[in-house]
């Protein structure tokens, strides 16, 4: 039985797998509606989630099976104080898969050690996310027709960013991605990501506060938001807010096959004008994400169209 | 009494001069019926100082826990007065209930009777991280 607790779970090839089946049911939606007649989903939702928890009910529906439970902690028997080896022992008698999602860091691998059923980490505090990684590489596979030989730029909070640690780890795998980091001093990528995964990977990349002298040579712009309560006084933030909004400006240079994904929700790091822009690929890429939580969902539930 | 050779025991020798009180209480030495002698501040050609611990009996040493707090222990073990072997210590890949996780939001601040596991990341640089939470242990 497996489980997708951190995205490096994953080989390489599975994950080349899962994207051409996302891409297949994407093509041939009618084949995959019954795959998972009689199979249930549970969502465990110990925090609150829109698209997460919804993707992962559409993902189901749209395979034949059926969904149940929470969204957040307060209707669940966590509320009475139950761990989460004892929710995860009850509740994986009632369904086949589960997604759960945590506000603690590593819950849902003390899930994955008491569960009978897969389990999937729907996002545990700011720790992994390994769905959405899944969903960015389906999107940047889909636009630019390859995962490898591309110059990513991440852009915003990189610090505290879960899912820009978590697609930095995927795509060190893969052969000539250069990574451009823009980010404030105080928001810069953590040294141990450089020395643990990039350096040991022998990935290129640069560090930079400007986000306007790197933009034209990216393949992709990751765009994460820049949080007021990250800063530790009112004046850097304000000072440096600005600094990390896309407009249409700052966009014009980009390549013309440049792509700028967001993990969403976006607050005001990219201006509404720039979703007209054909480069931007932020609603496409929440699309996807129900696409590729099907084709993860087949994989460990080991059913096939 | 005469802290002498050992006839049948163990020596953990190159022992950071200052970390033996360390050492013998996480091996729960204080628990041992047999002698055990503690060396500090010993004089050492390789180390300038360290200190040493003898226990006078063989016994099952984690040698991870060993490995974790001190690498750069020696391990002799005697027997009829001679040493028969001798280990060098690395560092372990994996300790458990060693370390405990300092990250507040990390699922072992809260969940009962969870095992505190913490993995080998960065030889080279000693790093170990939660296998929960991924946090660095300082």
């Amino acid at each position: 039985m497996r489980h997708l607790i951190d995205i490096l779970d994953l080989s390489k090839q599975e994950i080349d797998e899962l994207l051409a089946t996302a891409n297949d049911i994407i093509d041939h939606p009618a084949d995959y509606a019954e795959v998972c007649h009689g199979k249930k989903l549970a969502t465990l939702f110990f925090e609150p989630s829109t698209r997460t928890r919804l993707s992962f009910e559409a993902a189901m529906y749209e395979l034949g099976g059926n969904v149940l439970g929470f969204s957040e902690a307060s209707s669940s028997s966590a509320s009475k104080g139950e761990s989460v080896s004892d929710t995860i022992r009850v509740v994986s008698n009632y369904a086949d898969i589960i997604a759960m999602r945590h506000p603690k860091e590593g819950a849902p691998m003390v899930a994955s050690m008491k569960s009978s059923v897969p389990i999937i980490n729907a996002g545990d505090g700011g720790h992994n996310h390994p769905t959405q990684t899944l969903t960015d590489l389906l999107t940047i596979s889909r636009e630019q027709d390859r995962l490898d030989h591309l110059t990513i730029g991440f852009c915003g909070d990189l610090k505290f960013g879960r899912t820009v640690h978590s697609l930095l780890c995927a795509m060190a795998r893969y052969e000539k991605v250069k990574m451009i980091f823009i980010a404030p001093e105080e928001l810069k990528i953590p040294d141990y990501l450089i020395t643990e995964v990039l350096e040991p990977a022998g990935v290129e990349y640069v560090q930079t506060t400007d986000l306007e002298s790197v933009i034209p040579e990216l393949d992709i712009l990751y765009m994460t938001r820049v949080q007021r309560e990250r800063f530790f006084n009112e004046a850097d933030y304000l000072r440096l807010k600005d600094s990390y909004i896309l407009t249409p400006p700052k966009l014009a240079p980009a390549k013309s096959t440049m792509r700028v994904l967001h993990p969403l929700p976006r607050v005001n790091e990219i201006a509404v004008a720039v979703d007209e822009d054909p480069r931007a690929c932020y609603f496409e890429q929440a699309k996807n994400g129900k696409y590729v939580r099907m084709a993860l969902i087949m994989k460990l539930l080991g059913v096939t169209k | 009494m005469i802290i002498g050779q050992i006839e049948n025991g163990i020596v953990l020798d190159h022992i950071t001069a200052g970390r033996a009180m360390e050492i013998y209480d996480v091996l729960h030495l204080g628990e041992l019926d047999c002698t055990v002698a503690i060396i500090k501040n010993a004089q050492s050609e390789k180390l300038g100082r360290k200190d040493i611990l003898k226990v006078y009996d063989v016994i099952d040493l984690d040698m991870d826990i060993l490995g974790y707090i001190d690498p750069g222990i020696t391990v002799n073990i005697i027997q009829n007065g001679k040493v028969v072997e001798r280990r060098h210590l690395e560092l372990p890949v994996r300790v458990e209930n060693v370390i405990r996780c300092k990250n507040p939001r990390c699922i072992t601040s809260v969940e009962p009777g969870l095992k505190q596991v913490f993995k080998l990341t960065d030889r080279v640089r000693g790093v170990y991280r939660c296998i929960y939470c991924d946090t660095q242990a300082k």
